[in-house]
């Protein structure tokens, strides 16, 4: 995400419920210098088909995040813990199928 | 990329610095054999970042120059129901270029200064695009050729390694489909209508077959396509960097092949002649022959200097201008409404 030029319009990015049942997904971002105006330029172009229930728009520059390149350690929990899954363990019946 | 020893004795950290690219670099490399996406935040080679810059705007540029030829249309369509669906498809032209503009943003370049770009000449758009469009049929033309190979040229884009261009590309080929069809629906009207609605639908093939065959596929790069063997080396050297890293998965002749192949049943379909006699079937091949495209002779005659080429640009530039007004009112209003919400919240609740 880069900074917005001098007097460029903020970046937002875009995230959509497509239908019942399904969360909000991230599908990409607009450029508008306030939310109403993000979220009709949004409206606009992600919502021309279907039958979408839901729109967020949220300011790029306010997106905290994490990615596993830059910081490794953070991400550490999630590998090297076999036990945190079922196959680790003795199956319920003969075969183990129809366990879960 | 590796550093020559004597260097790296002169430097201290030139050897480290070396060493960790290549293992950067060898992760990277990883990353592709196993076909995974790469994502905004990885790390990528400088080159692998440049050539998508340059690929996503000049897929944007092209999405936006192309509402020109058609958009011209919009006020003369026999028919409101044709009115209505050009217009949603104009409409999805500029929205497949807002697309891809937010995914080349992702690589940390802002749209701003890839339309300055545009704008200044630097950056180029598909010059299939600096051909009038001179009748109502060539917009049934543009759509059912170009768009065609269009969607030839996308539908392996789908799957290109950059993860945000791969993404934005699946939605622009599910709107592309509808644009073919319109089209090939609007020539099938003419050519089933009066000898003078047909001979349009045949004059606009006449004058859009070469631009979708040369122009929307770029330049020769396989010697076995009939081009001169200089053009074709350097044009093989670019797709085989491109298909390495993932970025296209198909030389341009191979998809060139494709189109061809689609387009002459369609085209009989239709009663339409495509307007080059070297088109049969091969059986050996399993493919249709066509005529090989006089490259030299053709760039000569397309270059920048054309009248519509000046046109596209001018036009461009002028709605961007136009336009400017609109977005200092809207940044004037959006430092008002933050100045009122601050000088607000002392002395109002907030529900």
């Amino acid at each position: 995400m880069s900074r917005p030029a001098e007097g460029a319009p903020a970046s937002w990015e875009v995230f959509l419920r497509p239908r019942r049942g399904l969360s909000h997904q991230h599908v990409g971002s607009v450029r508008a210098s306030d939310p109403d105006m993000a979220l009709s330029h949004a409206r606009d172009l992600y919502t021309r088909r279907g039958e979408p229930l839901s729109l967020w728009v949220v300011r790029s520059d306010t997106v905290y995040a994490a990615s596993p390149g830059e910081r490794d350690p953070f991400f550490s929990n999630a590998p090297h813990k076999p036990y945190r899954y079922p196959e680790e363990f003795v199956p319920l019946s003969e075969g183990g199928e129809g366990d879960d | 990329m590796t550093g020559s020893p004597a260097r790296a004795a002169a430097s201290p950290g030139a050897g480290e610095e070396a060493a960790s690219q290549a293992r950067l670099t060898a992760e990277f490399e990883a990353l592709l054999a196993e076909g995974e996406t790469v994502e905004p935040r990885d790390w990528m080679p400088d080159g692998y970042r440049r050539m998508l810059i340059r690929q996503i705007a000049q897929h944007a540029h092209s999405e936006i120059i192309g509402m020109q030829p058609e958009g011209a249309w919009l006020t003369r369509a026999p028919s409101l129901h044709r009115k209505s669906v050009l217009l949603a498809k104009v409409q999805d032209e500029a929205g497949h270029g807002l697309y891809l503009y937010s995914a080349a943003e992702t690589l940390g370049v802002d749209r701003a200064e890839l339309l300055a770009a545009l704008h200044r000449g630097q950056q180029r758009y598909a010059a299939t695009f600096n051909h009038p469009a001179l009748t109502w049929a060539d917009t049934g033309a543009v759509a059912w050729l170009t768009d065609g190979a269009a969607v030839i040229n996308q539908a392996p884009l789908c799957h290109t390694s950059y993860g945000p261009y791969a993404r934005a590309m699946r939605r622009v080929c599910q709107e592309e489909a509808f644009h073919v069809r319109q089209g090939y629906d609007l020539m099938k009207a003419l050519c089933e209508g009066t000898p003078a609605q047909k001979a349009m639908a045949q004059d606009a093939v006449d004058r859009w077959w070469l631009p979708a065959v040369a122009l929307m596929f770029g330049p020769p790069d396989t010697e076995a396509a009939g081009g001169d063997a200089k053009t074709a080396a350097l044009g093989a050297a670019v797709s085989r960097r491109a298909i390495a890293w993932g970025i296209k998965r198909h030389t341009n002749d191979e998809l060139r092949q494709r189109f061809v192949d689609h387009c002459v049943p369609q085209a009989e379909r239709l009663g339409l002649t495509l307007p080059d006699p070297g088109i049969r079937w091969n059986e050996e091949r399993g493919h249709y022959d066509f005529g090989p495209v006089d490259w030299e002779l053709y760039r000569g005659a397309l270059g920048d200097d054309t009248h519509t080429a000046r046109q596209r640009l001018a036009h461009r530039v002028a709605a961007h201008e136009d336009g400017a007004w609109v977005r200092e009112a809207a940044a004037a209003y959006a430092a008002r409404q933050s100045g009122a919400d601050t000088a607000g919240t002392s002395t109002e609740a907030v529900a």
